[in-house]
């Protein structure tokens, strides 16, 4: 029963990592309807823009943290003015193969950057472990999931309460639409892209000190948040956290469990069977055009 | 500039539109056929991935570009045509059976993938295909009875009615043509019969396709299988390449080289598939000069406009650091990807028949006869 609890609280901390990057993707296609290939991606230079500021210029972890998370904004920024502007609009296959291309872009050239060796950021908390009962868990994997839980609640409110968070939503329904409605879309755009990508941010410096800084952490757990994204809903962002949690579990389950190799393929194929059963997720809500 | 006066149905849908074509693609033929006489083994060799490549590129061509349906889950079809190649001809079946048989089994495969496919469009077909891809890698190492787990599988020559066709030999080179040529011509067959017509309605709208009568799971299910069987094709003729098969060849970066190939050549017709597959096997040779040549060349370049024997030295250490990065491969692959769809949505046939088109109307070209309409974002949630 101990085993079965420490999986499932070690399951739910690798959830909400899941989830964080998941928020990433929900974000943009709440707004955009472009899913981008490169939030994990993304969410690994964070953390090396964050090892920058700690370690090599020796700032404090949390002015370091705060700088990072700002660049990473600008970043984001960066990205949609020059790379995705130009081509929303066009079909999506083609934005997504572009998004695919940019993962690869700062996948080397952030191997080429920062070498290809595994970087710590060292954080105040990384130490300590709390302890309820003979339950263990790292405080550094307990600040992924209070800040988690916390950044989803705040965009929550924002997308649902906030003037801003209504044009974004109003964006994503019917561009030509918000235009005429005077919602700045460029602008709205341009913010989503910031704000995705300093979600992203947040991720790569907590993860940072749990699974290290590398160029190819990206790519792995970019693509294990597809199906958390997919089982909440696209598009919803409480579902982001609830399918990050819930693939996180079935992972570590299936680990602890299950013959070896099954760990891997599980989130699949969970995702392909919901995709199968009930393809608008949790919570989405996917409308049908009856001919 | 040549008018074709069509007068009758039969014409519109003629193999060959003028009698033009006859000449030129049997000298291109005929050019292909003679050329391993005259070229040496590395290149024939690369003709020979070339091949495959463009196999790989018309059947994603048939299913991306021509019924609209995505995949970044190809690598999966071809490792299965490969793995079934592979076992089959350990057990001792010559090549005239495993070869169909690969097909068949991956076109099987491929019409089960199909059939999410009937309740899901963009983004979530990517996703589904991607997982599928992942699943079967891990089925291939795992699987170990089959396919030998991670330490792979030795693929022997193809024995191909009693004769030993080596992987390096000239015989080799011709089955690959051959197959090439036998799958382009199946495939503009296909896209000129009612099947090809229907995926072409169902890529350009799946609502007035289905309010004419076209039933959607059928083609999207047949759109698959073809394309999946075709890549199974492919599959056998690769791994009798390689000789060597084992999961890690199979990933999803092999997957994104297939896709890069139908957007490098332009996704709308089989000359891209051809063309973006000579590029993208270009890629990696270029990649070796750029390492090897290029920093010696630019060095004695510096030296040449007075930079002195120490500046060009240091010139040529640097540039040779850059090009060796590790890396460098990644970055030039999402350069390439970001590029082509940003200044070249149409790919190399494209900018072909941009090219043909100037000349043709010479003083009269514009550039609005290729411009892109570009749309305003709407919800796919609500249709």
């Amino acid at each position: 029963m101990l085993d079965f609890l420490q999986q499932l609280v070690s399951g739910l901390a690798l959830g909400c990592i899941y989830g964080l990057i998941a928020l990433g993707f929900v974000l943009i296609y709440k707004a955009t309807e472009v899913i981008n290939f490169a939030q994990g991606d993304l969410m690994m230079l964070g953390g090396f823009v964050a090892y920058t500021y700690i370690t090599i210029v020796g700032l404090n972890y949390w002015l370091g943290f705060l700088l990072a998370v700002l660049t990473m904004g600008l970043v984001g920024m960066t990205i949609e003015r020059f790379v995705v502007r130009p081509i929303l609009g066009f079909p999506l296959f083609s934005i997504i193969m572009v998004t695919i291309g940019l993962g690869f872009l700062l996948r080397s050239l952030a191997g080429m950057i920062w070498g290809t060796d595994d970087l710590k950021i060292e954080a105040p908390f990384s130490q300590g472990v709390l302890k309820i009962g003979d339950l263990v868990l790292a405080y550094d994997k307990l600040s992924v999931i209070v800040v988690t839980v916390i950044l989803i609640a705040v965009l929550y409110l924002f997308f649902n309460r906030t003037r801003l968070g209504t044009a974004m939503r109003a964006t994503s329904e019917n561009m030509l639409a918000a235009y005429y409605m005077g919602i700045p879309v460029k602008r709205v755009v341009s913010l989503v892209w910031a704000i995705s990508a300093m979600v992203a941010g947040v991720a790569g410096v907590l993860l940072a000190p749990i699974t290290f800084v590398h160029s190819n952490v990206g790519l792995a757990l970019g693509l294990k948040a597809f199906p958390a994204a997919v089982l909440g809903g696209f598009g919803s962002i409480p579902g982001a956290l609830v399918g990050g949690l819930i693939i996180g579990v079935v992972e570590t389950m299936a680990g602890f469990y299950l013959p070896q190799g099954w760990k891997d393929v599980a989130p699949y194929i969970i995702l392909l069977l919901v995709l199968l059963l009930r393809p608008e997720g949790l919570f989405g809500a996917l409308g049908r055009k009856k001919v | 500039m040549r008018f074709i006066f069509k007068t009758d149905y039969e014409q519109d849908i003629k193999l060959m539109q003028h009698s033009g074509a006859w000449w030129s693609y049997g000298l291109l033929f005929a050019v292909l056929a003679a050329a391993p006489y005259f070229i040496g083994s590395y290149l024939q060799s690369q003709l020979v991935f070339v091949f495959i490549y463009a196999i790989v590129g018309v059947a994603l061509m048939i299913l991306v570009g021509f019924t609209g349906q995505g995949s970044i889950g190809h690598a999966a079809f071809l490792a299965i045509g490969a793995y079934t190649a592979g076992f089959l001809q350990s057990r001792g079946y010559p090549f005239e059976v495993y070869f169909p048989a690969a097909g068949i089994l991956t076109g099987v495969v491929g019409a089960i993938v199909g059939i999410p496919a009937l309740r899901l469009h963009g983004i979530y077909l990517l996703i589904a295909t991607i997982s599928f891809a992942f699943i079967v890698e891990e089925i291939l190492a795992r699987w170990e009875s089959v396919t030998h787990g991670n330490e792979g599988m030795r693929v022997r020559a193809v024995e191909f009615f009693g004769q030993t066709v080596t992987r390096d030999s000239n015989s080799f080179y011709f089955l690959c043509l051959a197959i090439l040529v036998l799958v382009i011509i199946a495939t503009l067959n296909l896209m000129r019969s009612p099947t090809g017509r229907a995926f072409i309605a169902i890529r350009d709208s799946e609502t007035a396709a289905k309010s004419m009568g076209i039933d959607l799971a059928k083609y999207k299910v047949r759109s698959f299988a073809i394309s999946a069987a075709i890549t199974g094709l492919a599959g056998t003729l690769y791994a009798h390449k390689m000789s060597f098969i084992s999961p890690e060849m199979f990933t999803l970066l092999l997957s994104i080289e297939f896709i890069m190939v139908i957007i490098i050549g332009g996704a709308f017709g089989l000359h891209g598939a051809i063309l973006g597959a000579i590029f993208i096997v270009m890629v990696d040779p270029m990649i070796t000069m750029l390492k090897d040549d290029l920093p010696g060349m630019i060095a004695s370049l510096s030296r040449g406009i007075g930079m002195g024997d120490d500046g060009a030295r240091v010139v040529q250490d640097r540039l040779y650091a850059i090009f060796s990065a590790p890396g460098l491969k990644g970055a030039i692959y999402g350069l390439i990807i970001i590029m082509f769809v940003l200044f070249e949505p149409m790919g190399l046939y494209g900018r072909w028949l941009k090219i043909k088109l100037y000349f043709q109307l010479f003083p009269l070209y514009k550039k609005s006869t290729f411009r892109r309409q570009k749309t305003y974002v709407k919800s796919e949630r609500n249709r």
